[in-house]
């Protein structure tokens, strides 16, 4: 226990403070569509933030991987659509 | 025609359809076509954020390097993490104030690019930056799916 004190109270080391971290969860609470309209946002744990972060990536991977197949399929079918593609592009 | 050159989705955008015409081109058996386009959808919105963010440098190099140097690095990260429980917790001490959370602090780590050498504060500032980029990453290609398959 106090090892751990004398640790943390170091001098000139750039330690990260507590509320810092709080500070970096509750934006990172903000982008997750999970957790973005919670009644009590300030509720949430900082784990359950991590978790549903590491879930929300997990589930953009997917996606990704879902649409790389779907486009390497295009690529397959198309002669050439790269009209497509720029028109795409255009309106995003 | 006002293209918005400055925007990270129209910078990434152009990467990634420079890269699809590519493979398109060379690409012939669907297996090897799939792999590309994952690995240009990454290497591109990388290279659209540029070397200022640590996931996308961690990124950059591995595109650099070959992805074939994967299952090589895969080795090399937990060979990091084996070290540093040796090395009595090193960055498990900056989660201290939060108390629980650090199983899942392990998992983001695996998660985003380079996470494995971050501290907690920086894991979860790239974490934000990577979250938006990757949304913008599937926003782009669900564009262009949805294009291909209306045309």
């Amino acid at each position: 226990m106090s090892s751990r004190r004398s640790r943390s109270r170091q001098p000139g080391s750039s330690r990260i403070t507590d509320d810092q971290i709080q500070d970096l969860v509750s934006k990172l609470q903000q982008l997750l569509p999970e957790l973005h309209n919670t009644r009590r946002p300030d509720k949430v744990s900082a784990s359950r933030v991590l978790q549903e972060t590491c879930n929300y990536i997990k589930t953009l991977h997917r996606e990704v991987d879902d649409l790389s197949e779907r486009l390497s399929q295009f690529l397959e079918t198309t002669d050439s659509n790269q009209a497509a593609l720029i028109r795409s592009l255009l309106t995003q | 025609m006002s293209l918005n050159l400055k925007s990270l989705r129209t910078r990434f955008a152009l990467r990634f359809i420079r890269a699809l015409k590519k493979i398109h081109h060379q690409e012939k058996s669907f297996n090897k076509r799939y792999y590309k386009v994952k690995v240009a959808a990454d290497a591109s919105m990388a290279a659209a954020v540029g070397p200022r963010r640590a996931w996308s440098r961690a990124l950059l190099s591995r595109a650099r390097l070959g992805w074939r140097c994967r299952a090589q690095s895969r080795r090399e990260s937990v060979e990091c993490w084996r070290r540093k429980r040796m090395h009595g917790h090193g960055h498990a001490r900056a989660a201290e104030g939060q108390g629980q959370g650090q199983a899942q602090a392990q998992e983001l780590r695996s998660l985003v690019p380079g996470g494995e050498a971050m501290d907690l504060q920086n894991l979860l500032d790239e974490t934000a930056h990577y979250i938006k980029c990757l949304t913008t990453q599937v926003n782009v290609m669900r564009g262009i799916v949805n294009c291909c398959s209306t045309s």
